[in-house]
């Protein structure tokens, strides 16, 4: 066959490429099923969550996080493929970040967990770095013109996290409550955590 | 390259379409090729440089009509057949059908032999450098300045890494632009942070 031929449907051809490993003996056993478990019960934004959550109570894990912040994922046990090197991008009272990946799809796995359908569509990923504010508003969020917007392209291999400030009159409030506010659209940036 | 995936700034996508609370994967073949490629990374057949541009490599009409797991899945299986380990036919028997595969790799770049340090707040120059093979140096930064605002420890040099060849070990800079000075409709106060590695960037003149 050529590239003439028309494709196999997908998920034929995907199952195909494991087979043919398999029949190489590459493949270990239950490697497939173990990865997707991995990727969708221990990568995610819950860990992020718990990451500000403990930023916005502790001022000094705040500081640690803002210092290093792979060491400081570690500390609560997030790490691993995609976080070599986790930056966290510290939003205040003028200025407003937010992450993508324009090349392909890169984030932080052990504390965003894989990313979100439309992180990888070609619409955000052409747009938002020119038109931020018209793509926020189109989701749903609106940053006034004074605050500053920044993009932060993933080109290489930092992978980011979005510090965001934390809502007026949670203070005082448990860890626990202050992670339920955050979700994986804050950690990228395009919301803002929402007391109601 | 400057490759169909290089997307930052092209015009006329539309509003993203947003689904919330969707599954990780939403058809049991999704995770085979991110699992596929771990097999073929750790096994150092091929590194996570060279599965990117495996992925840029697909022909561009098909890049842009796949998903992206269906990307990754040809993309590393691209690579597994580049590298000797299973043939194209093979996977077409398998699949009981086509199984085209990504356009041939380009032509890898090694990094500079003379490291150039550059510090937090200098004003940097990007190259006005063009790559026939991987780069992760968007093209709507080329030739533009910026100013350093991170500097983040030394990784492999993409643009060797994505060729298999000898990748040196080179810091990258979190490089903030106006986007104004990138595009003159972009957004108002809004800036771009780009993260790039040493050898993509130039002194500025004084």
């Amino acid at each position: 066959m050529s590239d003439h031929t028309p494709p196999a449907p997908i998920a034929d051809r995907a199952r195909a490429l494991e087979t043919v490993l398999k029949k190489k003996q590459l493949v270990p056993e239950r490697h497939t099923a173990d990865f997707t478990h991995t990727a969708e019960e221990e990568w995610s934004a819950k860990n992020g969550a718990m990451v500000v959550a403990k930023a916005w109570k502790s001022p000094e894990y705040r500081s640690r996080l803002l210092d290093n912040g792979t060491s400081a994922c570690a500390e609560l046990g997030f790490e691993g493929p995609q976080g070599e090197y986790i930056v966290a991008l510290e939003d205040t009272p003028s200025l407003h970040n937010l992450i993508v990946c324009t090349l392909c799809s890169c984030t932080a796995w052990p504390v965003l967990g894989l990313p979100p359908d439309w992180y990888k569509s070609f619409e955000y990923r052409a747009r938002v770095v020119r038109e931020s504010r018209t793509v926020l508003h189109e989701m749903g969020l609106d940053i006034p013109e004074d605050v500053e917007i920044r993009v932060s392209d993933t080109t290489a291999e930092t992978r980011y996290m979005v510090l965001p400030c934390q809502p007026e009159g949670t203070e005082g409030w448990s860890e626990a409550a202050l992670a339920a506010l955050i979700t994986q659209d804050v950690l990228i940036g395009v919301a803002l955590p929402k007391t109601e | 390259m400057d490759g169909i995936h290089d997307l930052g700034g092209v015009n006329g996508f539309g509003t993203v379409e947003v689904e919330r609370d969707t599954p990780v994967f939403h058809r049991a073949w999704e995770p085979i090729g991110y699992a596929m490629a771990f097999i073929g990374i750790r096994q150092r057949l091929f590194t996570t440089d060279e599965v990117r541009h495996a992925i840029e490599r697909i022909e561009p009409r098909r890049y842009m009509a796949a998903t992206y797991y269906e990307r990754f899945v040809v993309g590393v299986a691209s690579l597994f057949v580049e590298k000797g380990v299973i043939t194209q036919a093979e996977l077409e028997d398998a699949a009981g059908g086509g199984f085209p595969l990504s356009t041939p790799p380009g032509e890898g770049a090694p990094a500079r032999d003379d490291p150039v340090h550059f510090e937090i707040g200098e004003t940097v120059l990007v190259g006005n450098t063009h790559f026939k093979g991987h780069t992760r140096m968007p093209k709507y930064v080329r030739g533009k300045r910026g100013v350093v605002v991170h500097i983040a420890p030394p990784f492999p040099f993409a643009s060797a890494a994505g060729h298999g060849i000898e990748a040196k070990l080179e810091p990258t800079y979190h490089v903030r632009f106006d986007a104004k000075h990138l595009w003159s409709d972009a957004a108002e106060n809004s800036t771009v942070v780009v993260d790039l590695w040493e050898s993509y960037l130039e002194k500025v003149e004084t």
